[in-house]
Order: C-alpha cells, then sequence, then structure tokens
C-alpha cells in the first residue's frame, strides 16, 4: 500500500509540473464541447427544389404554390427543362427536381390520375429521403384537397371511408433539436480522447525517456505501477466529466433527467476501461509515434462506428458487432439513455455489466502485457 | 538533376527501411474503407418497434404484420400498457411505439376513420422523421389494398427518381468523404513527420552543410510519398469498385489528375507543419489529432455546412479537403467534366503553391 502511495505521488508531481498537458486535458474537451455541437447538425432545414412546369395549368400552380408554403423546401428556380433543373443538380444547387408533365391538369381531371417526376440527388442520402418524403406527404394532402375531391365529398359520396389517420408526438426531444443527440455523444467521445491518449503517451514517454529502466529495477510489482498510472489520471477524468456536465448545462441547457449517482457509477467504471485501453496501447508500442499512430487508427473507428454520428442499428449485422465490442458505443448509448430519457440502473444494468467486463479484461491485459525485463 | 534523384533514392530508402509507417500507409486506408465503407449509410433499418394494440382485431393484426415483415422495422415484444412503453424507451429497446385504440377495427368500420398513434424517439431528430413517414407509407399502401373506396378519386401519384443512385448502394453516402478525410490525414501526417525527423536524429546538420537546396530537399521528401499515396489510391480505387460496388461515372483521368493535385496539396501542409515543429511527437499531434475533428466536421460529408454558424463555414473554406470532396463527388459519383470543377481545381492548385511557398520560405537553413 505505501509502495503505492509513493509512486502515486510521483504521478501526481509530474502531472502538475507539466502545466501545458495539464491544461490540455482540462481545457481542450471542453472547449471542443462549447464549440463542435454547433457544427454536429443534422438537421434538414433547406430541401432545395427546383421545378419544371411543363403544364402551366391552375392545378401545376397550386401544387408548386403549396410546396413553396409547406416550409421544408426553398424554391431555386423554375426551369424551363428537365436538362436545365438537372444542371442545378450537377451544381449542387438543388436537391430534388419536381417535373410536372404537360397534361397534367387535362389527364388528371379526364382519368383521375396522373404521375409526375421527382428525381432526387441520391448523393446526399439524408437530404433525398428527408426531402423525398417531405414531398409525398405534400402531395399527399394536396390530392386530398383538390378541388374535383372535395367537390365529390360535398355531393355525398363520401371519400373518407375507412381512413387511417397517424397521430404522432416525439418524446424526449419534441423540438427536434440536434443537441440533445451530439452534446452527450461529444462530452464521451472527449472522455475516451483524454483518457486513451494522455495514459498511452505518458507510459511511451517514460520508455522513450529511460525513466522506465529505473522503475523497474525497483521491487514494485506490476500491478501497482499500472495503477499508479491509472488513479491520477481517472481523477482527473472524472473532473473533466464534471466540468463537460457543467458545460453542458450551462452552455446548451441540457439537465440529466436521469441520476446522476447512475451517471457517475457509469463513467466512473468507462474511465477504468479507456484507461486500460491506452495503458494496453503503451504496452505494445516502443515510441511515441507508434503509440500515436495505433491510437489514431482506434479513435476513427471509435468515432465512426460507435453510433456518435450514425445510428448502429442501421449497420449491417457484422458491423454491429464490432461496434458492440468497442467500449465507447455502449457509454454513449448510457449517457443518452439517462441524460435525455431519465433511465433508471436497472434499465440499463446490461450496459453496466458490458463496461465492467471491459474494464477487467483491458487492464487484465495491460498488466499482462507489461513487461518489466526486454 | 542528378543530384535530384540520388536524394530522392535516399529517401526511399529511408521509406522502405521503415515497414511500420509503410504499413499504416497501406493498411489504414484499406480498413478504413471497407469497414466504413460497408458500415457507414444514411439509410435508417433495423428500428426497434414495439406496439400496444388494445384492439387486437383483424385490421391491427394485420398491419402489425406488414411491420413485422418490413427491413425498416425489428419488432420487439409487444407491450400491454402505456407505462410499459417508457420503460422500453428508456431501456434503449425501441426506437418507437405503435398505439392502436381499442376497438380499432369497429371505428374504421363504422365511423370511417381510426387513429392510431405513434410515439417516436425524437432524441435522433432525423432517425425519428423518417420511422414516422416509414409507418404512415405502410399505412397508406394497406388502405389502398383493402378499401378502394378510401382511395381518392382524382390523385397525383409521385414517380420518385434517385439520381446517381438508383440501387440505393448506401456505401455511395460515404465513400467520397472517408477517401478525402483518410487521404487529408495519412498524407499530412507522413510528411509532417519527414523533415523534423532529420532534425530529431541529427541527420539535419548533414544536409544543411551539402550543397542541396531546399527546395530539392522538399521536393525529394515528398516524391517517395506521392508514390506510395498514389499507388494507395489506385488499392482504394479498386476495393471502392469492386467490394463496395461504387461506379466510377466520369473520366478516370480526370478523377487521378485531381486526386495527385489533391495529394501534393496535403503532403505540402505536412511539410510545411515538419519545418514549423521541432519535434516528431508535436508534428504528429498537429496533423493527426488536431486535423481529425475539423477535417470530419468540415469537409461537409458528415454534417451540412449550410447548418452550421458561418465561422465554421468561413473555416472550412480553407480545408483542402472540402473542395477535393466536391470534386469527387463530380467526377466519381456524378460523372461529371472538369468544366464543373474548374473552381474546386484552380483552389486545390493555389493552396498546393502557397503552402510549398510557405514552407519552402520557412525552412530554415541553418539549425538555430
Amino acid at each position: 500500500m505505501k509502495v503505492l502511495l509513493f509512486i502515486l505521488q510521483k504521478e501526481f508531481r509530474q502531472i502538475f509540473r507539466d502545466r501545458t498537458i495539464l491544461a490540455m486535458m482540462l481545457i481542450a474537451p471542453n472547449l471542443q464541447l462549447i464549440v463542435l455541437p454547433f457544427a454536429a447538425n443534422f438537421e434538414v432545414k433547406n430541401v432545395n427544389v427546383a421545378f419544371v412546369d411543363h403544364d402551366h395549368s391552375t392545378y401545376s400552380r397550386q401544387l408548386i404554390g403549396k410546396i413553396g408554403s409547406s416550409g421544408y423546401f426553398r424554391i431555386v428556380d423554375y426551369a424551363l427543362s428537365y436538362r436545365g433543373a438537372l444542371k442545378l443538380v450537377e451544381n449542387n444547387e438543388a436537391d430534388i427536381v419536381l417535373e410536372i408533365p404537360s397534361g397534367f391538369e387535362r389527364n388528371l381531371v379526364r382519368e383521375g390520375r396522373q404521375e409526375i417526376n421527382i428525381a432526387a440527388d441520391a448523393i446526399n442520402g439524408t437530404k433525398s429521403s428527408i426531402g423525398g418524403a417531405y414531398l409525398t406527404a405534400v402531395i399527399a394532402d394536396f390530392n386530398q384537397s383538390l378541388d374535383v375531391n372535395t367537390k365529390l365529398a360535398a355531393q355525398g359520396t363520401s371519400v373518407h371511408t375507412g381512413i387511417i389517420e397517424v397521430t404522432y408526438s416525439n418524446w424526449f426531444n419534441p423540438r427536434k433539436l440536434y443537441k440533445y443527440l451530439m452534446v452527450p455523444g461529444i462530452l464521451v467521445l472527449l472522455l475516451t480522447l483524454i483518457g486513451g491518449f494522455i495514459t498511452a503517451l505518458n507510459i511511451v514517454t517514460e520508455k522513450e525517456i529511460g525513466t522506465i529502466e529505473q522503475i523497474n529495477v525497483t521491487p514494485m510489482k506490476k500491478w501497482q505501477f499500472i495503477l499508479g498510472k491509472l488513479i491520477p489520471f481517472w481523477i482527473v477524468g472524472m473532473i473533466v466529466f464534471t466540468i463537460g456536465l457543467l458545460v453542458m448545462y450551462v452552455v446548451y441547457g441540457i439537465v440529466p433527467q436521469g441520476s446522476f449517482a447512475v451517471l457517475y457509477l457509469f463513467a466512473a467504471v468507462y474511465m477504468i476501461a479507456v484507461l486500460g485501453f491506452g495503458l494496453l496501447i503503451s504496452t505494445f508500442s516502443n515510441s511515441q509515434l507508434q503509440a500515436m499512430f495505433v491510437a489514431f487508427f482506434f479513435m476513427m473507428i471509435f468515432m465512426l462506428m460507435s453510433g456518435l454520428f450514425t445510428s448502429t442499428d442501421s449497420m449491417p449485422a457484422w458491423a454491429r458487432q464490432i461496434s458492440y465490442l468497442t467500449p465507447v458505443t455502449h457509454f454513449i448509448n448510457v449517457v443518452r439513455l439517462i441524460v435525455l430519457k431519465g433511465s433508471e440502473f436497472t434499465q440499463v444494468k446490461t450496459e453496466f455489466f458490458y463496461l465492467v467486463v471491459f474494464a477487467v479484461v483491458l487492464n487484465s491485459a495491460a498488466i499482462w502485457n507489461y513487461r518489466k525485463t526486454n | 538533376m542528378k543530384q535530384l534523384v540520388a536524394f530522392i533514392r535516399k529517401e526511399f530508402y529511408h521509406v522502405f527501411r521503415d515497414k511500420r509507417t509503410l504499413l499504416i500507409l497501406f493498411g489504414l486506408p484499406v480498413v478504413q474503407i471497407i469497414l466504413f465503407g460497408f458500415a457507414l449509410s444514411n439509410e435508417v433499418k433495423n428500428i426497434g418497434i414495439t406496439v400496444l394494440d388494445n384492439s387486437h382485431d383483424v385490421t391491427s393484426e394485420e398491419i402489425v404484420r406488414r411491420i413485422k415483415t418490413s427491413t425498416y422495422f425489428l419488432m420487439k415484444e409487444p407491450v400491454l400498457n402505456y407505462r410499459e412503453i417508457e420503460d422500453r424507451f428508456r431501456r434503449g429497446d425501441i426506437k418507437c411505439a405503435l398505439i392502436f385504440p381499442a376497438n380499432f377495427a369497429e371505428d374504421l368500420g363504422r365511423a370511417g376513420n381510426a387513429q392510431v398513434q405513434v410515439i417516436s424517439d425524437a432524441s435522433d431528430p432525423n432517425n425519428s422523421t423518417i420511422a414516422v413517414s416509414y409507418i404512415q407509407a405502410i399505412l397508406a399502401n394497406y388502405q389502398q389494398q383493402q378499401n378502394t373506396a378510401a382511395q381518392i378519386p382524382y390523385q397525383i401519384v409521385p414517380q420518385l427518381r434517385l439520381l446517381y443512385n438508383e440501387e440505393q448502394n448506401g456505401s455511395l453516402n460515404f465513400i467520397p468523404g472517408v477517401i478525402a478525410l483518410i487521404f487529408m490525414i495519412v498524407c499530412t501526417a507522413l510528411t509532417s513527420v519527414s523533415v523534423v525527423r532529420e532534425k530529431e536524429l541529427g541527420t539535419m546538420e548533414v544536409l544543411l552543410v551539402s550543397p542541396f537546396k531546399p527546395l530539392m530537399v522538399l521536393v525529394a521528401k515528398a516524391v517517395p510519398y506521392l508514390v506510395l499515396s498514389v499507388i494507395n489510391f489506385v488499392v482504394i480505387l479498386a476495393l471502392s469498385v469492386y467490394l463496395l460496388h461504387v461506379e466510377i461515372r466520369g473520366s478516370l483521368l480526370l478523377l487521378f489528375a485531381e486526386s495527385i493535385l489533391f495529394i501534393i496539396t496535403c503532403l505540402s501542409l505536412g511539410l510545411l507543419i515538419s519545418n514549423q515543429t521541432n519535434s516528431q511527437k508535436t508534428a504528429m499531434l498537429i496533423s493527426m489529432m488536431g486535423m481529425m475533428l475539423p477535417t470530419l466536421l468540415l469537409t461537409g460529408f458528415m454534417f451540412p455546412l449550410e447548418n452550421m454558424p458561418w465561422i465554421f463555414q468561413a473555416l472550412s473554406h480553407i480545408l483542402p479537403s472540402r473542395y477535393y470532396y466536391i470534386i469527387i463527388k463530380a467526377v466519381m459519383l456524378k460523372g461529371l467534366g472538369f468544366s464543373y470543377v474548374w473552381k474546386e481545381t484552380l483552389i486545390l492548385a493555389g493552396m498546393a503553391l502557397l503552402l510549398l511557398f510557405v514552407a519552402l520560405k520557412r525552412f530554415k537553413v541553418t539549425l538555430e
């Protein structure tokens, strides 16, 4: 026990001596937390639509007017031909082209059915699918309100038989703001960055400047060394997490719905898992460069596969398995559940189990792989 | 000229001797393009959904069956009361809940209309919008088939055509962005340590006393990485075409020319970083950790740039990857020619020249 205290004393001195690293650990993540969510916004605001109206009839004008006033669309142009409208798509000025064929009104009234063409730029997947869905909804609504239909309804040949109405409510984020999704996720990401990197670099630095040799010749046990590295950074991590929660409240007005105790319990276990990951990387690498390359590789995977930006549900099954194999996925999920939905411990206990397993496995591997002799 | 060739050969030796960096240069992009190409997509699938069916009649069960067979939804255990729905949301088990009122089919038959309620988890806004629209589509489809009377006599039928991506290949949305991201970071990181490594090892002194001109040093440093990066690009392109089934619509020659230009720009940025820093660690921190998030956010492939505050939009204009992303999208996926991307090309070329020029000016001919 006494040995451990001495190591801790040494580690804390090293941390406090290097002010730049200390500042990097405490301030940089929170600055990023303030700035990044402003950029991370998937909201589909204005779907740019170009019209090609070959009919120029009352109905076609009504339809265009309805789409324009629906609030989802921004009309960029009334093109004369489909080619001209396509040109706008090619230049990234329009996302969707709506083409109304000539004879639109006549065919509609005579045959009761008329097709119109919608072409969406499918390279921008979100915009095309949401824009397409909005447009279909507006057209369905327009169909209902067509005066030929309403007249028929008034004449008594009721068209409203057997209609299923869908009412929907948006829980947990009624105004559909992206900050609720992004801020908790980015907080986890930053915690991972400091936890994973700084520890990885820390041991490797000792290897590079040779001080690890001095530690290796002492009678200190492997687990004491690892624990001595772990505890100080764990404390730093928890401080960062606390500041992060404050930033979340002060800047974004997000207050965790669930209990703080559960949130901290998860954070505590998660920090141990991430630190274990950093330690494991450092025991494998001989230089800071290698450690950084390896850490970078995993960081990219953590960022893009963890469900931070794209939902893990939509991934193919094998990719989902990979994403479940990273602790980040689980912690992001839990933080979102607790902060946004107020989940209680019993509701998220499987995730807790996962994180404990990660913490134990990663740290055991780090202790096992740390060699006192070469 | 002979000197330059000798010098380039020296650099090649350096690169090939360092097996680990080579592994990173080729391994990292390949693994990531495969992983992200398959895994990332804007498509929303497997949405966890549960049903609270207070009616249990033919109609409601038919609708539930239809949702069950849709690939967009993953039907979870049904719930028995309202409270349970909340609990399931809190477990993260479901993203969506569909509620049928009691006497659903009777209302539908007798009163002519009935309501269903959809509760969606809006903590992920776009996914919740899409989930609701899927359910609406399934319901509308059901009504049309069941009840021809419900069909309004006069209707406009939208025919949706997906441009450039008729097969709805999800990889298409992310591949150009991932290519831009990976090349931006790997190329910058590679050259960013090249000059500073010589400083650290002390061999810089030897270089400086030799009759080489600074320009030659920089060019010689960049050439091996340029060659390797181009090979790397070929590998990645082959992977995208044969493994991820991304069709290259435009001219291959133009795509290559633009890519080489982008690689040169990134390598020049790396050289500039290398000249500015004094240790490999700092150079790496800047080129990898420092650049990763800005590149990911501001290239435009993850988040739409138009939603960002003006300051981010302004910042995105200094990122080479932003322009390359526009070019590669236009040439590779839309099959457009040079006339559509000359502006971006010009900017990239200007950036490359400027970066090289500044790097050259910053090249210190003395060690102090």
